[in-house]
């Protein structure tokens, strides 16, 4: 079994667990997006990664503008809503930063990965990718096979086990079991997939807090290497609870990054010209946070029961 | 007038996989028009949402805030839309064909495109899973093309192919819904014109497309918005018009 998990920085963690070369696992889709953990692996200046995710949007964007990734494994790349994700465009369009390799999935195939990874075994079977050029022509790492049952058609899609997850979550307890909320896509599944696990939460709970809702953990403590105390650690994404996405600036980084010295700013201005996430949200100012924050709708709350004495 | 026709492909009792966009206006209009028990799932996991502003993105929190059940995403694959249970989806991307193909995934050739489109995201196994599913897209020439460049999300395939043979479970596209009409596919899964919406013409409609596009025998005008779509549309969907406002 791991160590049990070190609170630290997001600096510390970065510096400790991610590596030049490694393959990472990003958590999130439209929220829980670890902008914070990503920006500190860019002010760290690690090459050559290998991004592992469904829905990379635009973590993998100034990752791949700042000349950090080499290669991408996903299904899908783009400012949602608004346009182009352009640090990726020009990159495959035009070389610029560098070239970019891309193994090319759908949602289905890209999570399959990580539900195998999480799994332990080599490869799930699924329905993705029939029918599509991505089988014909793209460049997926799947096997076809007729089901040794039924004889339907079957796509294997390889289990995917990245070196590191970077995540970002609601809370941690104490002793570092993680509870998330929301829409969390393939953040379970990665971070089991993956060998080292960074986790930044919003807060830090006492761990009754946790064991009075055990349904809401996400990762056990014991999967968890490290985990950083980061409040707003996925702006601009959101933090259900905490934050709203910050749409404004979503569309502001697609205006600005339409072109390379456009992106060169954002990356002065938002992530090499602040030492860290403290800075950042000083920089983004309390108004901005303010008209972030969502009014309250606490839940109703459950009852586990308490079981004392024997049994009969 | 392309959110309300389809719209109107969308039946009572059925379950709908959205994402985002013009798709989820037309599932919601629907809902409160003539579809009162559509259930609306989002590809990202979100069971019948009921969000209080038009979400930009499905990862919106607006749509959690309320939602009766979120999965996440690979069950959402899994257990809803591999196993059966979307009756009908929605897909779009850059080019549509002939056969009913989409592509979202580039423009030219796959190793040195011209334009690299963002991904199939979960398009691919919703045309392939789903029950049936509507392709919405504005209707331009460079978009109705005879053949895309790339086959992201599976229609007809094309000449002498066949869905099931490729292990396609769905029964693809039932119909194509753009700016200038609504179309079908016969049985050679070829795209036909079905209806002209109100101001265009078969001439339009030719002018704008890639190949010799046939009318269909039946084709008529498509029925007028009614003043209820127009009005639940406008002022109760989408008020600041997000999204009605990209359009024409």
């Amino acid at each position: 079994m791991k160590d049990p998990p070190v609170f630290m920085t997001a600096s510390e963690a970065v510096r400790e667990l991610v590596s030049d070369d490694a393959t990472i696992f990003i958590s999130g889709f439209g929220n829980l997006y670890p902008f914070s953990l990503a920006h500190e692996i860019i002010r760290q200046g690690r090459r050559n990664l290998t991004i592992y995710k469904h829905s990379p949007e635009l973590i993998a964007d100034q990752l791949i503008g700042a000349g950090c990734v080499r290669k991408l494994v996903m299904s899908w790349l783009g400012n949602p809503g608004i346009g182009s994700a352009h640090c990726f465009r020009r990159a495959v369009e035009k070389r610029i930063p560098q070239g970019l390799e891309i193994e090319e999935y759908t949602h289905a195939a890209t999570t399959g990965m990580f539900r195998a990874g999480a799994m332990g075994i080599p490869f799930l079977p699924t329905k993705a990718l029939l029918g599509s050029d991505l089988l014909a022509k793209g460049r997926a790492r799947v096997k076809t096979m007729n089901c040794p049952f039924t004889g339907e058609k079957l796509v294997l899609v390889p289990a995917a086990n990245p070196d590191v997850a970077i995540v970002h979550a609601q809370r941690a307890d104490t002793e570092g079991n993680v509870q998330a909320w929301d829409v969390l896509a393939d953040l379970r599944d990665g971070a089991f997939a993956s060998k080292r696990v960074i986790v930044s939460v919003e807060e830090i709970v006492p761990n009754e807090v946790v064991r009075s809702l055990p349904n809401m953990t996400v990762l056990p403590s014991f999967l968890v290497d490290a985990v950083v105390e980061e409040p707003f650690g996925a702006h601009p994404s959101a933090t259900q609870g905490y934050y709203d996405r910050d749409n404004e600036f979503f569309f502001e980084y697609e205006e600005l990054t339409r072109t390379v010295d456009g992106y060169q700013r954002f990356l002065a201005d938002w992530i090499r010209g602040v030492t860290d996430r403290r800075e950042y949200t000083k920089k983004l100012g309390p108004q901005r946070l303010s008209k972030l924050k969502p009014r309250a709708s606490p839940s109703v709350s459950i009852d586990y029961g308490v079981y004392g004495g024997l049994t009969a | 007038m392309m959110v309300i026709a389809a719209s109107r492909e969308l039946r009572n009792n059925e379950t709908v996989i959205v994402g985002i966009g013009l798709p989820v206006l037309s599932a919601l209009l629907a809902q409160r028009t003539h579809a009162p028990r559509l259930i609306m799932i989002y590809e990202s996991g979100v069971i019948d949402a009921k969000p209080t502003r038009p979400a930009l993105t499905m990862g919106d929190p607006a749509l959690a805030t309320g939602a009766s059940m979120i999965v996440d995403f690979f069950d959402g694959y899994a257990l809803f839309l591999q196993r059966g249970m979307i009756d009908v989806g929605f897909v779009g991307g850059a080019q549509v064909d002939m056969y009913g193909n989409v592509n979202s995934t580039v423009i030219g050739d796959y190793s040195n495109p011209k334009v690299r489109l963002p991904g199939s995201g979960g398009a691919c196994e919703i045309a392939e899973m789903a029950g049936r599913v509507i392709i919405i897209m504005p209707h331009e020439k460079r978009r109705f093309v005879e053949k895309v460049d790339f086959i992201t999300s599976p229609g007809f395939l094309g000449p002498g192919k066949n869905r099931k043979n490729e292990g396609l479970r769905g029964a693809g596209p039932s119909a194509v819904v753009s700016t200038l009409g609504v179309f079908r596919f016969d049985s050679n899964g070829v795209m036909y014109v079905d209806a002209i919406h109100p101001g265009a013409s078969v001439e339009q409609i030719r002018a704008n497309t890639g190949w010799d596009i046939q009318v269909g025998p039946d084709a008529k005008e498509t029925k007028p918005p009614t003043t209820l779509e127009l009005n639940v549309l406008r002022n109760e969907i989408d008020p600041r018009r997000v999204f009605l406002g990209k359009l024409d």
